[in-house]
C-alpha cells in the first residue's frame, strides 16, 4: 500500500516591537538576564496588562501578507497552565475569536505552484525561559511578554521538502512587511510539526505525531522525512502509531519520543477580563493594507513581465527581500539590461558570498558596481571574459569597474585599423598555417583568434577580430 | 467636638484656614486609633509613626504650599489588597504575608498627587473572599457597634476604621457588595462606583470583570469628595472608562424632586425580616415626601444572580490567583521534592479554606466539557441581569434595596455553612454583576445594630446615586451617630 504523508505547520513568529506585548519593557535579545521586566511582565498582583498597539498593527500586516481574513472582532483569551517561566500561571493568548483566520501561502514545489491553506494566525505572549543548571533551575522573565504570532497552517504539506520551502516563504514574508526577522537561531521563528500517513487516496487522517522544536529549516526536512520512514515502518507492519510528541535529535538525524507522560492539558481557556475585546475598523485594516510593501509573489510577476526575467530568476531574485533590494538598486542605476544584471547577480555574486559567507547587504560588490560592469559590457567596452575578471577584482577590492578597467588598461580594443595590424603581424609569422587554412583546413581560425587574443592580452573585441580575419583570409 | 469625629470636609477646612496642623489631625486619630483599635482590629499593618512624619511635612508645607492637593493632611486608611509601594500589602493572606510591592496602584498614586496621609492597611476577607473578615488568615475584625459581631466583609476592615472613628475615610474593594454589606453592618456611607470608573490597577485582582474599588466616609459629601479623586481613565487599566467624570460634589445639597425611584419587589421578599423591611420601606417614604417619586418595578433574574456569580467570580480567581506560584514573590514552602510539590505544598500552606475552595470551584467550572454548562452559561445570566436592570431604567432613574437581609450577625455564626455566608450579599451581587454604581448609607437600627439602605444607580451616573443619598443623610443625620466604645 502506498502511503500519502499528512503535514501541518504551527509557527511561532516574534514581532520586532521595541516594547512587550501588554507593558512597556523592552524587547532585546541577550540582555542582563531579569532586567528588561516590570510589575506587568513579572505577574505582580495587581498589575494589568495593555496591548501594544504596534503589536497588534504588525500582527494584521502579516495576516494581510498571508491573505487572511483579518476579523474586525477578535478576543484575548487566558490560556491556564503551570510552569515556573509562565509568571502569571496563565498566558495571555487567543482562543476561539483569533485575529486572522483562511489565509494562504503559495510555494513552488519542481516548477509546479501548491497552496498551504492557513487556518488562523492569532496574538499571544511569548513566555520567560527555564534554565537548568546541577541541582536549580533558574528563571529569566527578560523575554516573558514578548509579542508572538502563532500561525497554524492546514494540513495541506505532503513532505519534508514542502514544509521547508513554506517556512522559508513564511520567513521571507516576515521581512518583506518588517515584522519580523524571523531568525530560527534566534528564536524569532519556531515551528512544531503535526505529522500523519494515510493510505493514498484516503480522506480521512491518520494519528499524528507532533515533533517539537526543531531549531533550522533544514531540520525541520529532516525530521520529516525521518518522520515519515519511521511511521511507513510501523503502518506496513501492520503496527498503530501512537499519538505522542516526538523531539528531533540533530546528530543522528532521527526523532525520539519524549515521554509522552505529558498528558492531555486542560487549559481551561476563558476570555481575559482585563483585556477588552479588540474591535478593528474596516478602514484600519484598509489603510494597512495600503501600506503593505509589494510581496515576493508579486515582485515574481513584475521582474517577469517587466524585465522579462525567467521564472526562475525572478523566483531567486526575490527569495530574499535583500537580494531583490540589490537588484532593483542596480536596475535603477543602469536599467538597458536588466536580464544581464540578474544573471550575474545570480550566477557570479550569489555563489560568491555564499562561499564567502558574506550577506548580499554587506556584499563588497555593491549593486552599482554591478550596473557599471555590465553597461561595460553593454557598450563594447569590456569582453565578458574580462568581465568576470573585473568582477573577480571588484570582489577583492570594491573598487569600481571602470577604475579597474582603467588602472588595468582592461578596455576592448574594437579599432579596425589596430586589430588589422595586429593581425596583419600575426599572419606573417605564421605562413605555415596561413597556408594550411586557405588548402581547406578552415578549423585553424581558432588559431588565429587564439594568437589576436594572446597579443591583445584577451582586450580586442572577438567580433571585429573575426570579421577582419575572414576580410584577409577570404 | 473631638477632632476624629469631624468629616474630611471639615478636617480639610480646618487645615486650609489653618486652624489646625496636619499634625494635629494625625495625632488625634493616632489617639483615637490606640484607644479602640485594641478593640476593633480593623489595621493589618498599622502606619502611626509614618503617618505622622509625614504630616509633619505637611506641617511645613501648610505655610510654604501655595497649591495644595484636595486631601492635603487628610489620613485614609487603605483596604490590604490595594497595592502600596514599599509597603506590605498581604491581602489578609499567608502567600503574601511578607510581599513588599515595588510599585503603587493608581488610585494610591492619585491619593498622593492630592496629598493625603496614609494611616495604615486595613484587614479584609482573605483576596476578598468572604463577608464577615472571618476568612483573613491573620485574625478578625469587630464590628464597632457590637464586639462580637462581624464588621461585614470582604471590606470589614476598613468599615470599621471609619465606623469607630480611626479615620474619617478609607478605601477598600467590592467584588458582590464588599464594600457595601460591611458599611451597612457597621453603619456608614460604603460606596461602589460603576465598573470602570475606578482604575483597578494594583487592586489585587479577585475577579477582575466585578473587582471594583470604592470608598468608605461617614457622610455622602466626604464621598463625592473622594471620588473625585480617584475617578478616571487610567492608561495601565485596559477596562477603566474614558468617560468624563463630573464634579461630584454638585450633586450635593440637591434637591430630588421628581427622581424617580424603583422599588424591585424581589428584594422584598416573604422572607425578608420585618424590621429590616420597614425601616428600608419607611426610607422609601421619606424620599417619595421630598418629592421623589417612587415606582413599584420588577428584577425577576436578579434570583439567580448568586448561583452565577459563584460561577464567574470563582472562574476567575481561580486564573487570577494561579500567579501565587511561590516562584517570584511571597510564600514558597521549604521542603519539597520537585517542582510539582513546591507548587503544591506552597499554596496549600499559603491559601486559606475558603481561597482553595472559590480555586477549586472555578477550575471546575472552566474545565473543558463543563465550561458551556457553567461559565458560558452563568454569562448569559450575567448578560440577562444587566439587560433587566437597563430595562428598568428606562422607567426609573434609582433603584432602592436593602443592603443586606439582616444585621451584622455574630462571629463564628455562619463560617460553618459556606452557602448562608454567600446568601448575606443577596442583595448586593447583582449590582456588581451588571457593572452599576450604588451605595449603602445608614437608615436605622435594628437592635441597637446599623441598617444600611442601598440605591443603585445607572451606568455612569454616580451623581443621582450621591444625590439622593445625601438627601436622605441630612434628614436623618445617622451619621452623626457613633458607636459607643
Amino acid at each position: 500500500m502506498e502511503f500519502e504523508p499528512v503535514i501541518g505547520l504551527e509557527v511561532h513568529v516574534q514581532m520586532s516591537t521595541n516594547t512587550k506585548c501588554f507593558c512597556s519593557c523592552k524587547v532585546e535579545f541577550g540582555a542582563e538576564p531579569n532586567t528588561n521586566v516590570c510589575p506587568v511582565c513579572l505577574g505582580m498582583p495587581g498589575s494589568l496588562p495593555v496591548l501594544n498597539k504596534k503589536a497588534l498593527e504588525y500582527a494584521i500586516k502579516a495576516s494581510l501578507a498571508l491573505n487572511c481574513k483579518v476579523n474586525e472582532l477578535s478576543v484575548f483569551a487566558r490560556k491556564n497552565y503551570f510552569y515556573p517561566d509562565l509568571p502569571k500561571g496563565y498566558q495571555i493568548s487567543q482562543y476561539d475569536k483569533p485575529l486572522a483566520t483562511d489565509g494562504y501561502i503559495d510555494i513552488k514545489i519542481d516548477g509546479k505552484t501548491e497552496r498551504i491553506r492557513i487556518h488562523r494566525l492569532h496574538m499571544e505572549e511569548d513566555a520567560g525561559k527555564t534554565i537548568h543548571k546541577g541541582k536549580y533551575s533558574y528563571v529569566d522573565l527578560n523575554r516573558a511578554g514578548t509579542p508572538l504570532m502563532e500561525i497554524v497552517s492546514e494540513p495541506d504539506i505532503r513532505s519534508g521538502l514542502g514544509a521547508r520551502l513554506y517556512l522559508e516563504k513564511l520567513r521571507n514574508i516576515m521581512r518583506y512587511i518588517g515584522v519580523s526577522n524571523a531568525d530560527m537561531e534566534k528564536g524569532q521563528l519556531r515551528c512544531d510539526v503535526n505529522i500523519s500517513l494515510r493510505p493514498k487516496g484516503s480522506d480521512k487522517l491518520g494519528t499524528k505525531v507532533e515533533i517539537k522544536n526543531i531549531n533550522s529549516f533544514r531540520f525541520v526536512q529532516k525530521a520529516i522525512e525521518y518522520e515519515i520512514e519511521r511511521q511507513k515502518r510501523i503502518l506496513k507492519k501492520g503496527e498503530k502509531i501512537i499519538q505522542e510528541t516526538r523531539l528531533f535529535d540533530e546528530k543522528t538525524g532521527k526523532t525520539f519520543s519524549m515521554r509522552s507522560k505529558e498528558e492531555a492539558h486542560d487549559y481551561r481557556y476563558f476570555p481575559d477580563p482585563d483585556l477588552i475585546p479588540v474591535r478593528i475598523t474596516k478602514e484600519y485594516i484598509q489603510e494597512i493594507k495600503n501600506s503593505l510593501p509589494e510581496l515576493p509573489d508579486e515582485k515574481a510577476e513584475r521582474y517577469i513581465k517587466e524585465y522579462k526575467l525567467t521564472e526562475y530568476d525572478a523566483d531567486v531574485l526575490v527569495a530574499d527581500k535583500e537580494r531583490a533590494k540589490y537588484f532593483e538598486e542596480a536596475i535603477s542605476i543602469y536599467s538597458k539590461s536588466p536580464k544581464s544584471i540578474a544573471n550575474w547577480i545570480i550566477n557570479e555574486l550569489l555563489g560568491k558570498l555564499n562561499e564567502k559567507n558574506i550577506a548580499i547587504s554587506d556584499s563588497p560588490v555593491k549593486p552599482s558596481h554591478i550596473a557599471e560592469l555590465v553597461e561595460l559590457i553593454d557598450s563594447g567596452d569590456i569582453s565578458t571574459k574580462i568581465a568576470k575578471e573585473v568582477f573577480e577584482e571588484v570582489f577583492k577590492t570594491s573598487k569600481s569597474p571602470k577604475e579597474i578597467v582603467e588602472e588595468k588598461g582592461l578596455k576592448q580594443v574594437s579599432d579596425e585599423g589596430e586589430i588589422r595590424k595586429i593581425i596583419e603581424e600575426i599572419l606573417d609569422k605564421h605562413p605555415k598555417e596561413v597556408e594550411k587554412y586557405k588548402a581547406g583546413n578552415k578549423k585553424i581560425m581558432g588559431f588565429f583568434v587564439g594568437q589576436v587574443m594572446k597579443a591583445t592580452k584577451g582586450k580586442a573585441n572577438p567580433k571585429v577580430v573575426n570579421k577582419i580575419l575572414n576580410e584577409i583570409l577570404g | 467636638m473631638e477632632l476624629w469625629k469631624k468629616s474630611l470636609k471639615e478636617i480639610s477646612e480646618l487645615i486650609n484656614s489653618k486652624e489646625i496642623k496636619p499634625s494635629e489631625v494625625v495625632e488625634a486619630f493616632i489617639r483615637r486609633t490606640e484607644e479602640v483599635e485594641p478593640k476593633i482590629n480593623s489595621y493589618i499593618t498599622f502606619l502611626g509613626e509614618k503617618a505622622l512624619e509625614d504630616a509633619r511635612k505637611k506641617d511645613e508645607e501648610l505655610v510654604k504650599k501655595e497649591n495644595r492637593g484636595k486631601l492635603f493632611g487628610i489620613p485614609i486608611a487603605i483596604k490590604d489588597n490595594i497595592i502600596t509601594k514599599d509597603i506590605k500589602t498581604t491581602c489578609a493572606s499567608k502567600i503574601l504575608e511578607n510581599f513588599i510591592p515595588p510599585y503603587n496602584a493608581t488610585v494610591i498614586e492619585r491619593l498622593e498627587k492630592e496629598d493625603f496621609i496614609l494611616t495604615g492597611k486595613t484587614n479584609l476577607d482573605e483576596f476578598a473572599m468572604g463577608s464577615s473578615t472571618e476568612n483573613s488568615a491573620f485574625f478578625t475584625t469587630k464590628n464597632p457597634w457590637d464586639l462580637e459581631r462581624v464588621p461585614g466583609g470582604s471590606s470589614g476592615g476598613s468599615a470599621a476604621s471609619v465606623s469607630a472613628g480611626l479615620v474619617p475615610v478609607a478605601l477598600g474593594s467590592d467584588t458582590g457588595g464588599s464594600i457595601r454589606q460591611p458599611a451597612s453592618f457597621c453603619g456608614v456611607v460604603g460606596f461602589k462606583p460603576t465598573y470602570g470608573r475606578v482604575s483597578r490597577y494594583g487592586l489585587v485582582a479577585f475577579a477582575s470583570s466585578l473587582d471594583q474599588i470604592g470608598t468608605f466616609s461617614r457622610s455622602v459629601e466626604d464621598t463625592a469628595i473622594l471620588m473625585n479623586v480617584i475617578s478616571g481613565k487610567d492608561e495601565k487599566d485596559s477596562t477603566s472608562s474614558d468617560r468624563e467624570v463630573p464634579d461630584f460634589t454638585n450633586f450635593i445639597g440637591k434637591d430630588i424632586k421628581g427622581i424617580k425611584i424603583g422599588i424591585p419587589k424581589e428584594f422584598f421578599p416573604e422572607t425578608l425580616d420585618k424590621e429590616i423591611k420597614e425601616i428600608i420601606l419607611n426610607s422609601a417614604k421619606q424620599l417619595e415626601k421630598e418629592g421623589a417619586e417612587l415606582v413599584e418595578i420588577s428584577l425577576p433574574t436578579s434570583k439567580y444572580s448568586i448561583e452565577a456569580y459563584y460561577i464567574i467570580a470563582p472562574s476567575e480567581a481561580s486564573s487570577n490567583l494561579a500567579r501565587y506560584d511561590g516562584v517570584r514573590y511571597g510564600y514558597r514552602a521549604e521542603d519539597y521534592k520537585d517542582l510539582e510539590e513546591m507548587y503544591s505544598k506552597t499554596r496549600d500552606r499559603g491559601f486559606g479554606a475558603e481561597v482553595k475552595r472559590r480555586i477549586m470551584l472555578g477550575t471546575y467550572a472552566l474545565s473543558s466539557g463543563y465550561y458551556d454548562a457553567y461559565y458560558l452559561k452563568a454569562q448569559k445570566v450575567r448578560a440577562l441581569i444587566y439587560l433587566e436592570f437597563m430595562e428598568a431604567f428606562k422607567k426609573v432613574d434609582l433603584i432602592l434595596t436593602p443592603t443586606t437581609p439582616d444585621v451584622a450577625f455574630k462571629i463564628g455564626e455562619k463560617t460553618d455553612n459556606p452557602i448562608e455566608m454567600y446568601l448575606s450579599d443577596i442583595f448586593t451581587v447583582s449590582v456588581n454583576m451588571a457593572g452599576l454604581p450604588a451605595i449603602s448609607i445608614p437608615a436605622g437600627f435594628k437592635n441597637s445594630l446599623p441598617v444600611g439602605l442601598q440605591l443603585i444607580g445607572k451606568p455612569f451616573d454616580e451623581g443621582t446615586v450621591l444625590q439622593v443619598a445625601d438627601r436622605f443623610e441630612k434628614i436623618n443625620n445617622y451619621n452623626l451617630k457613633f458607636p459607643n466604645l
